[in-house]
């Protein structure tokens, strides 16, 4: 078997930004490369050499343990060496800015850095200040574009298709990468999209995006084939956004008499940490009938595979000249 | 003692107080303004070491900048006032009115009184600095107005901040009133903007950025304009950004209220799509707005509504803009492009140059009730010569201020100083700058 046809460009850039920018080709080609890492994932023998003598840095500013591990598996699945940083052992805390750590980091010649940062904006920053290949596994309330990718692959597992299908994303939009990338990636494939929750949580012109947005769940759901459930951050609850866990999931938590309300046979996922009780009940996270969210997590490892191969693709083999930032470049 | 003279000829003077426009020369003796006309000088040599031939050159009073903020006292890396001034010069402004957000804060007479002589022995331009309004700007104790304003506070203001309680407010005005000092106010309310970086709109949404709507400005401007109405005192906007506060200060003029208003320059000449990538030198306060905005604050000063034009100078330095975009400092600096934006108004034909330049020059004086801003006979020789036609392309390498984070790198423009004077001394000579 020649390796060829596994060298083909995928991605026209050099870094995963966000869904922003990607053409449905792109998104398209990079679920089939997910696929064939799914299927690799189940085999017994789980490694490919692709990444082989690469280096991928993880640095969190956030913590994230299921996207961490997730990136790590995916990187060690391919053969590259990974290295993890978070922020409690960095000296961001000491005062250097991020941009400082980046370029001590960026010395250390990875090939790719993935970053989760808590301010939008933050992986474009570094991608223009660093030489490496740079994925955004997160930033601030703007993007989070492998969460985005890796339920659409699971969306497509499961129906085969997107134009036509009717997904509803509810819960704290305003402060939601994983809702951003949704739409963006669901929207361009040819998805309907719909935007459930309360207008406290709800971003100014987000229909914009060309959505359609309710505050009741009985409306939002209605006739819908996937529910999207967001995670609301704790210090969200207590009256800042919402008055109260018990009346958010009285009104927005998704349990099984709000699930009805959707197509039959719809299906439920979940980016995860969920938080039973508040945005979600028990019996609907944990009923494998209409659950995908632990198949989340599966097609999580594959598309981060994905990823990284398609990066990795553009990599020069040779010695890279370290880049010179423009003098004056404003940040 | 000899009198010092210089000799203007071949001027186009340009006077916005008294509406003169016209070819002709000026006369400097002592730093003052001796004579100016259309015949005047009609006939000199140029050769005479005295005299200066403007070539057709447009000569008007220098600029008046009401609104800059360095970093002298207490952060000299960001802006000391010599290195303001220098950026002044080269920029045709002749007078800087300095903010009291320093370290520490500019609420003492003797703090006014180390301002003025700092200035006095560093700065090339005339430095008056305002004084804070309340004590630490922290909005709850009033100043010693009566005294900061023997020491030389040109007005009271809190910079960049806005007074929250109502009630302290309202006295601060009602004690300003009784001295007939200016109050400056900055108009965000705190609690909608905290957190904020820049306009509530799609994009901020779509770049997931922590967001303000331009209402959080209307609704200070509009409290502030009752405060006004009861307490009677003179009162001047800083800046605003957006339509419905124009037409907030509109209604208060035709009221008969003793308001006035400026507009920071690079609300004239950018929107909040320019933010683009998370730009952090466009981050500014308040946030740049629409784009139907930004042709209001255009319309506002066509329409004489807004009367100054200022740069909101405010130098950062790189490692507080070099970070991500909600967690990086406001401000821009502007002192050496104020005129340049300001002159885009006239190639675009929204006003014409005696009207820009009166936002620039007479307008501020008569605000601030200084005698400077006009070319008359026996007022200060604070002249700016300036080509107001020279294409030139925005390079933050050639600016003199020790920040570089302007938001106009790149920007074509047309038109900029090539001569200032103070007192009639040659502060800023841009040909000589070049041959060096």
């Amino acid at each position: 078997m020649s390796p060829a046809p596994a060298a083909l460009p995928i991605l026209k850039t050099s870094h995963l930004l966000g869904i922003e920018g990607l053409s449905v080709g792109e998104i398209t080609a990079l679920l089939d490369l997910a696929e064939e890492y799914v299927a690799l994932g189940r085999a017994k023998e789980k490694k490919s050499p692709r990444l082989k003598g690469r280096t991928v840095i993880n640095l969190f500013f956030e913590a994230s343990t299921r996207t961490q591990s997730s990136f790590e598996l995916a990187g060690k699945r391919l053969g590259a060496d990974v290295m993890n940083m978070s922020v409690r052992t960095s000296s961001v805390t000491k005062g250097e800015t991020l941009i400082d750590t980046a370029t001590t980091l960026n010395a250390m010649r990875p090939d790719i850095l993935v970053v989760r940062h808590q301010d939008s904006g933050a992986a474009a920053m570094l991608a223009r200040k660093l030489d490496c290949c740079v994925v955004n596994a997160g930033d601030g309330s703007h993007e989070h574009p492998t969460q985005a990718l890796l339920d659409a692959l699971t969306i497509r597992r499961r129906r085969g298709r997107f134009e036509g299908l009717t997904v509803a994303i509810c819960g704290d939009v305003l402060h939601s990468r994983v809702a951003r990338s949704n739409i963006r990636l669901l929207s361009k494939v040819g998805a309907h999209v719909r935007l459930v929750g309360p207008k406290t949580l709800m971003p100014a012109e987000v229909a914009r995006f060309g959505v359609e947005v309710f505050t009741d769940m009985q409306e939002g759901l209605h006739g819908a084939d996937i529910v999207m459930m967001l995670r609301l951050q704790l210090e969200r609850m207590a009256g800042a956004f919402v008055p109260s866990t018990r009346e958010y999931f009285r009104f927005w938590g998704l349990d099984r008499k709000k699930l009805a309300f959707a197509k039959p046979g719809a299906f439920v996922m979940h980016p995860g940490p969920m938080n039973r009780g508040v945005e979600i009940d028990s019996a609907v996270a944990d009923d494998i009938e209409v659950s995908l969210i632990r198949e989340q997590v599966e097609m999580g490892v594959a598309i981060r595979m994905a990823v990284l191969d398609a990066l990795s693709r553009g990599l020069p083999d040779g010695e890279r000249p370290a880049r010179v930032a423009r003098n004056g470049e404003d940040s | 003692m000899s009198t010092r003279r210089t000799v203007f000829c071949n001027a186009r003077l340009v006077d916005p107080a008294s509406g003169l426009d016209a070819r002709g020369g000026l006369l400097v003796e002592n730093g003052k303004i001796a004579d100016l006309g259309p015949k005047l000088f009609a006939e000199v040599d140029r050769n005479d070491p005295e005299v200066i031939d403007c070539r057709g050159l447009v000569l008007a009073p220098g600029l008046i900048d009401m609104r800059v903020f360095t970093g002298e006292p207490g952060s000299e890396h960001r802006e000391t006032l010599e290195s303001a001034s220098r950026a002044a010069v080269a920029g045709g402004v002749t007078t800087i009115i300095v903010m009291p957000n320093t370290d520490p804060v500019i609420d003492e007479p003797s703090l006014v009184d180390f301002i003025r002589r700092r200035a006095e022995a560093t700065a090339r331009v005339r430095v008056l600095p305002m004084a804070a309004l309340t004590r630490h700007l922290a909005g709850e104790v009033m100043t010693e107005m009566g005294l900061l304003k023997e020491a030389g506070a040109v007005a009271f203001t809190d910079g960049d901040r806005t007074i929250a309680n109502t009630r302290v407010l309202r006295r601060a005005l009602a004690y300003a009133s009784t001295f007939g000092v200016l109050v400056v106010g900055h108009a965000e309310d705190p609690d909608l903007t905290e957190g904020t970086a820049v306009n509530e709109c799609e994009y901020a949404m779509r770049l997931g950025l922590p967001a303000a709507p331009a209402a959080a400005e209307t609704m200070i401007v509009e409290r502030d304009i009752r405060l006004v109405e009861l307490t009677g005192a003179r009162y001047h906007f800083a800046q605003i950004s957006c339509r419905a506060s124009l037409d907030a200060i509109a209604a208060a003029k035709k009221r008969g209220l003793p308001i006035t208003c400026g507009v920071a320059a690079h609300h004239l000449a950018l929107n909040e799509l320019d933010v683009g990538p998370y730009y952090t030198f466009m981050k500014v306060k308040p946030p740049l707005r629409s784009e139907a905005d930004r042709q209001a604050m255009v319309e506002g000063v066509a329409a004489g509504i807004i009367d100054v034009i200022v740069s909101s100078h405010d130098p950062q330095a790189a490692d507080t803009k070099r970070q991500p975009f909600a967690q990086a400092a406001f401000g821009a600096v502007g002192l050496e492009t104020l005129l340049p934006v300001a002159l885009e108004l006239c190639h675009h034909n929204d006003c014409d140059l005696l009207h820009v330049l009166k936002a620039l020059t007479s307008a501020p004086a008569k605000v601030l009730g200084l005698d400077t801003g006009v070319l008359t006979k026996g007022a200060p020789a604070d002249l700016v010569l300036i080509d107001p036609d020279v294409p030139f392309v925005m390079d933050p390498e050639k600016l003199h201020s020790r920040a570089r984070n302007t938001p106009f790198e790149g920007r074509r423009f047309q038109g900029h100083a090539v001569m200032t004077f103070v007192g009639g001394e040659r502060v800023y000579d841009r040909a000589a700058e070049s041959r060096t």
